[in-house]
């Protein structure tokens, strides 16, 4: 009895010391690849070729999302909205609710299981079939050749994505409130204009998307780079990818929310 | 250096996400309307402003002639002292009268400028001294229904 009482706090322990431990060796990776970010920009192909993966090839999935959350925001908020007889204000809510917090935070999540796995399982693989010693074996630095262009490409596809969101989502709220249901197109955009701030508003979303791009980029090398070099450890990699990255989204949307819109 | 095809795809993914963040900004945000150009200052004492807040609009007429800078309170008069930024197209007499008005029912509350008959402008920096609170529904209210009540009552209250 006392025996497994103290083995389930030993247990404990050693799992917050793990988690300590990984996020120190994080923090170090995460230097190490701002250092190593030289190559990415001197030889700016390398990045360009990973925006293409991480941000070209998740345009679809972004847009017709974007598109079917502003539909929906359209179609739920007019319902309410016209119960207390002020449909004009839906251009308001659908803005304001995509640029706020919709566009980055579902483009995040979007972009974290669509780019952040597909990027935790490319290194993953390659560290498992052992590319990356190769590497290392030829003198050239896998963290600057292969992490920092990938960290690189998510950091500066993310904001461009997370504005397409919201643009999209905007452009779905029109169509369902003003083409189909018939709200006044004039309303719609004149009090979303006046409403939605450039500064408060827009720049505090695009500021949100960075920070998400950031941290899915971040997660994402990190958890391909120190995963195990097997089959499973790849697929296990991939899962804490994912997880992680949408709990650092959606944790890093409520502290950055409650600094920017508070008060 | 080759070109190649990745190039054309990510140049057009840059130039539809700046795009999008264009359309953003002029479309959707207040960035496109027009600005309040070479703004002068004016100041106004009110007794309450209700729900005013910095940055809203100043219209007269309907037409927003400029923006709330700043609400303090007077520590002297102990009013609310509000800093209006006036478009420098605009310039009113100095009998004007600013009500703080309500848009709809339940809408953001501005500034409205009424202009009087008197030949001579406020100047830039100038106090706008003829001036009315905002409405404040509470108060609207409980004087409708005292009112009311007296009325129902003619005898005295309760």
């Amino acid at each position: 009895m006392l025996d497994s009482v103290g083995e389930f706090f030993r247990r404990i322990g050693a799992a917050v010391g793990n988690g300590v431990w990984r996020l120190g060796y994080a923090a170090r990776f995460l230097a190490a690849v701002l250092l190593g970010s030289g190559t990415s920009f001197r030889r700016i192909n390398l990045t360009i070729r990973e925006i293409y993966f991480a941000g070209v090839l998740s345009l679809l999935i972004i847009m017709v999302s974007g598109l079917f959350v502003g539909m929906v925001l359209g179609l739920q908020g007019h319902d309410t909205l016209a119960r207390y007889g002020s449909e004009e204000a839906l251009g308001v809510l659908v803005a304001l609710s995509l640029v706020r917090e919709l566009g980055p935070v579902v483009a995040g999540l979007l972009f974290a299981s669509r780019a952040g796995s597909a990027i935790t399982a490319e290194i993953g693989l390659m560290k498992a079939t052992e590319q990356l010693d190769a590497m290392d074996m030829m003198a050239v630095d896998p963290v600057a050749r292969i992490v920092a262009p990938r960290f690189w490409g998510g950091v500066i596809s993310m904001p461009l994505l997370a504005a397409l969101f919201s643009a999209m989502g905007v452009l779905g709220g029109y169509l369902v409130g003003v083409v189909m249901i018939g709200a006044d197109s004039g309303s719609f955009w004149g009090q979303m204009q006046a409403a939605v701030d450039f500064q408060r508003d827009i720049l505090n979303g695009v500021i949100k998307s960075i920070v998400f791009g950031v941290a899915v980029s971040w997660v994402a090398v990190f958890e391909g780079y120190d995963s195990d070099a097997t089959a499973e450890g790849v697929s296990r990699a991939t899962t804490r990818t994912v997880v992680t990255s949408s709990l650092a989204i959606l944790g890093l949307d409520f502290i950055l929310t409650s600094l920017m819109f508070r008060g | 250096m080759k070109r190649t095809t990745i190039d054309i795809w990510v140049g057009i993914f840059v130039v539809i996400g700046l795009g999008a963040l264009l359309f953003l900004a002029l479309r959707v945000g207040n960035l496109g309307s027009a600005k309040v150009r070479d703004p002068y200052e004016l100041q106004a004492r009110f007794d309450n402003i209700g729900g005013l807040k910095a940055r809203a609009p100043v219209k007269s007429a309907g037409v927003v002639v400029g923006r709330i800078e700043r609400i303090v309170l007077d520590l002297e008069t102990y009013q609310a002292l509000v800093t209006l930024q006036m478009d420098g197209r605009y310039h009113f007499p100095k009998d004007t009268f600013a009500t703080i008005n309500t848009s709809g029912l339940l809408g953001e509350q501005y500034i409205g400028l009424e202009p009087g008959g008197d030949p001579e402008e406020i100047p830039a920096g100038g106090v706008i001294k003829k001036t009315q609170s905002a409405v404040v529904l509470e108060k609207l209210i409980s004087q409708f229904m005292f009112n009311t009540a007296e009325g129902n009552a003619p005898s005295g209250g309760k």
